[in-house]
C-alpha cells in the first residue's frame, strides 16, 4: 500500500518492526470466537467455587481478551 | 422514606454537583469553541479516557437492566458478557484509525468523517439522524435507573410530586453540562466509577457470603434458565439469539455517538490502544453485576413484602435495589444509590454533548447555516443538549417505560446500519456512498419490520432457513442486507465511473 506521508521519514528498522509485529493481532480473534462458539460452553460443569462452567468460562475470557489485547499493544508500539 | 440513605445519597449528589460546576475551569480552554465544550479539548489522556468512557458505557440503565434481565430471564441475560468480551478487539484496531483521520480532519462526530470521506450530503445526514435518533431514547432510560433508586429510597409519591426529585437531579445535570461541557462528566466519571467498584466489591464478597457461597446462589436459579436451551431438531434456539445479540451488541456500541465522542475527546491515538486493554476491568463489573440478578432469587427479594410496593412499580429493575437495601446497612446503601444515581448523569451528559455536537456541526452548520461563527456553534450546541436532555425528561415522566425501552431497542438495529458507511469507510473507498445511502435504508427498513413483527417486544428474530429456525439478532439480519445491497449497488455504480470524492489521504489513518 502506498505510503505517501510516511515514506520519507521511517527508516527501515521501523517499518520491518511493523510488518514483524502483526501476528498478535490475530491472537485478537481468539477471545471473540471463544465466546462466540457457544456449545463449547453451554454447561453446568465443571462449576468451580459453586460457579457453573458458562459463567466463570465467560468471566475467565474477560481476562484473558484483556491480557491478548495488551500483549498486542505492547508488540506493536 | 428512609433518612439515613437519602443523606448519604444527597451529600454524594452535591458533592458531584459542585465537581460539574468545577470543572469547567480544568484543562482550561474557550468553552465558546465547540471542540473545546463538545470534546473537552481533545485533552483528555489515558487515565481520565478511562474513567470517562467507563462512566459512559456502564450506565445506570446497565446496572440497572442487566441483573433484572438475569433475575427474570436467566443464562440468557448474561449476553452482557461475551458483548463486551468482543467489543474491545475490536476497537483496538479500528478505533485508532477512526481517532487519527478525526484528529487530522478536525472531526468531532462519524458524519463529519462520513462527509470527508465519501462527499455525499445525504449520507452525512442519514449517518447524524441515525446518531441522534438512536441515542436519545438511551438518554430517557438513564433517568429510569435514577427513578428507580429515587423510587427505593422512599422519596416523592405520586403525580408531578413524585417526578420532582428526578427533576431536580436532571435540572442540575442540564445545569453543568451547559457551563462546563465534556468536562463535566469526565471529572463526575471518576467519582462514579470510585464508587461503583466500591460497591460491586463488596457485592461479591458480602452477599454471597450471606447467603451461604456461590452455590447457593447458582441453586435458587431455575434449572431450565441456568444455562441456554439447547438447540432442537426445528431450531438453533437460544445458540443462536445469545451470539448473534452479543456480536450485534459489541459492533454497534462505538457506532453511538456517545462513545464516539469519548473517543475523540482523547488526546492521541495510543490512549484508545491503551484503553481497549484496560477498559475490560468495567466488563468485569458487569458480569458480576449481572451474577446479582441471581443473588436477588436467591435472597428471596420478590418474596419480601417489604419490596412488594418496589416490584409492582419497577418490576425487574426493582431487583438490585432490594438487594442492596436487603444485604447492607443503610449508609452502604446510600453510597451504592448514589454510584446508581451518579451512575445516570455521567452517560447522559455524554450522550446530550454527543447528540448536540452531530445535530450543530451536521445538520445546523451542515444545512441550515453554514457560516455560522465558532461562538454561535458553540451556543447551539449547549442549548440543543439542553432540549435534549429536557425532551427525555418529559418522555420519561409523561410516557409509559415501555416505550422508552421499544425505542432503545429499535435504536440498536438502526445506529448498527452506519456501520458499512464509517467502519468500512475506514478502510476503503470502494463502496459508493449512493450504495451506501440504500443499504443503510434497506437495512432500517429490514430491521423495524422485524423488530415490528416481534411487537417490538423483542430483538431475535426468528429466520426461517429451509424449514430450520435460526433466531438471531434483528439488527444483524439487517445489517447483512445492509451490506448486500451496498455492495451489490457499489459494483453497478463503480462500474459507470464518476467523480470520487475523498478529502483524506490513506496516510492520515495512522
Amino acid at each position: 500500500m502506498p505510503d505517501s506521508g510516511g515514506a520519507l521519514s521511517e527508516k527501515p528498522s521501523d517499518e520491518a518492526k511493523r510488518r514483524r509485529a502483526r501476528w498478535p493481532v490475530f491472537l485478537l480473534l481468539l477471545p471473540v470466537i471463544a465466546v462466540l462458539w457457544v456449545p463449547s460452553y453451554n454447561s453446568v460443569e465443571p462449576q468451580l467455587a459453586g460457579i457453573p462452567f458458562f459463567y466463570w468460562y465467560q468471566l475467565l475470557w474477560i481476562v484473558i481478551g484483556a491480557a491478548l489485547i495488551l500483549l498486542a499493544y505492547l508488540t506493536s508500539e | 422514606m428512609n433518612w439515613t440513605i437519602v443523606t448519604v445519597f444527597v451529600v454524594l449528589f452535591g458533592g458531584v454537583t459542585i465537581l460539574g460546576f468545577a470543572a469547567a475551569r480544568w484543562r482550561r480552554g474557550d468553552l465558546d469553541l465547540l471542540h473545546e465544550w463538545g470534546l473537552g479539548g481533545r485533552r483528555f489522556g489515558t487515565v481520565v479516557t478511562w474513567f470517562l468512557l467507563g462512566g459512559d458505557l456502564y450506565t445506570a440503565y446497565t446496572f440497572v437492566a442487566v441483573p433484572a434481565l438475569v433475575f427474570g430471564a436467566g443464562a440468557v441475560g448474561f449476553f452482557a458478557v461475551p458483548y463486551t468480551i468482543i467489543v474491545y478487539p475490536f476497537v483496538f484496531l479500528v478505533f485508532p484509525r477512526f481517532w487519527s483521520v478525526a484528529h487530522k480532519h478536525g472531526y468531532i462526530t462519524a458524519a463529519d468523517f462520513v462527509r470527508g470521506r465519501y462527499g455525499s450530503r445525504w449520507l452525512t445526514v442519514a449517518v447524524a439522524v441515525t446518531g441522534l435518533v438512536a441515542t436519545m431514547p438511551y438518554i430517557a432510560l438513564q433517568l429510569v435507573g435514577l427513578q428507580v433508586v429515587i423510587g427505593a429510597m422512599g422519596v416523592g409519591g405520586q403525580g408531578l410530586m413524585g417526578d420532582l426529585p428526578l427533576i431536580i437531579a436532571f435540572l442540575i445535570l442540564a445545569a453543568f453540562t451547559y457551563t462546563s461541557g465534556l468536562r463535566a462528566p469526565a471529572a463526575i466519571a471518576v467519582v462514579k466509577d470510585v464508587l461503583i467498584y466500591a460497591t460491586i466489591l463488596a457485592v461479591i464478597i458480602v452477599i454471597p457470603s450471606e447467603l451461604g457461597g456461590y452455590g447457593k446462589v447458582f441453586a435458587a436459579v431455575a434449572p431450565a434458565k441456568l444455562i441456554l436451551a439447547a438447540p432442537t431438531a426445528a431450531s438453533l434456539g437460544a445458540y443462536g439469539g445469545y451470539a448473534t445479540l452479543a456480536l450485534g451488541s459489541a459492533l454497534a456500541l462505538f457506532l453511538y455517538p456517545h462513545a464516539m465522542t469519548g473517543v475523540l475527546s482523547a488526546n492521541s491515538r495510543h490512549v484508545i490502544r491503551r484503553n481497549a486493554a484496560m477498559l475490560p476491568a468495567y466488563s468485569i463489573v458487569l458480569g458480576l453485576l449481572a451474577l446479582m440478578g441471581y443473588m436477588a432469587l436467591a435472597a428471596g427479594v420478590k418474596q419480601n413484602p417489604a419490596y412488594a410496593d418496589g416490584f409492582k412499580q419497577f418490576g425487574s429493575t426493582f431487583a438490585v435495589p432490594a438487594l442492596l437495601m436487603a444485604s447492607f446497612p443503610d449508609w452502604f446503601t446510600g453510597v451504592a444509590f448514589a454510584a446508581i444515581g451518579i451512575g445516570a448523569l455521567v452517560p447522559a451528559a455524554v450522550m446530550s454533548i454527543a447528540c448536540a455536537n452531530l445535530f450543530t456541526r451536521n445538520i445546523y452548520k451542515e444545512m441550515i447555516r453554514p457560516d455560522c461563527s465558532d461562538a454561535e456553534e458553540s451556543r447551539m450546541a449547549k442549548m440543543v443538549s439542553l432540549i435534549v436532555k429536557i425532551g427525555a425528561l418529559v418522555f420519561i415522566i409523561l410516557l409509559p417505560l415501555q416505550y422508552a425501552i421499544q425505542l432503545q431497542l429499535l435504536g440498536g438495529i438502526w445506529i448498527i446500519q452506519t456501520l458499512p458507511a464509517v467502519i468500512f469507510g475506514l478502510y476503503t473507498r470502494w463502496f459508493d456512498p449512493r450504495a451506501l445511502l440504500a443499504g443503510w435504508a434497506a437495512g432500517i427498513a429490514t430491521g423495524t419490520w422485524m423488530a415490528g413483527t416481534l411487537a417490538f417486544k423483542a430483538s431475535v428474530f426468528p429466520l426461517s432457513v429451509f424449514g430450520y429456525t435460526v433466531p438471531g439478532y434483528a439488527a444483524l439480519y439487517a445489517l447483512i442486507v445492509n451490506i448486500v445491497v451496498a455492495a451489490g449497488l457499489s459494483l453497478i455504480l463503480n462500474a459507470a465511473g464518476g467523480e470520487r470524492r475523498d478529502e483524506t489521504a490513506a496516510a492520515d489513518y495512522r
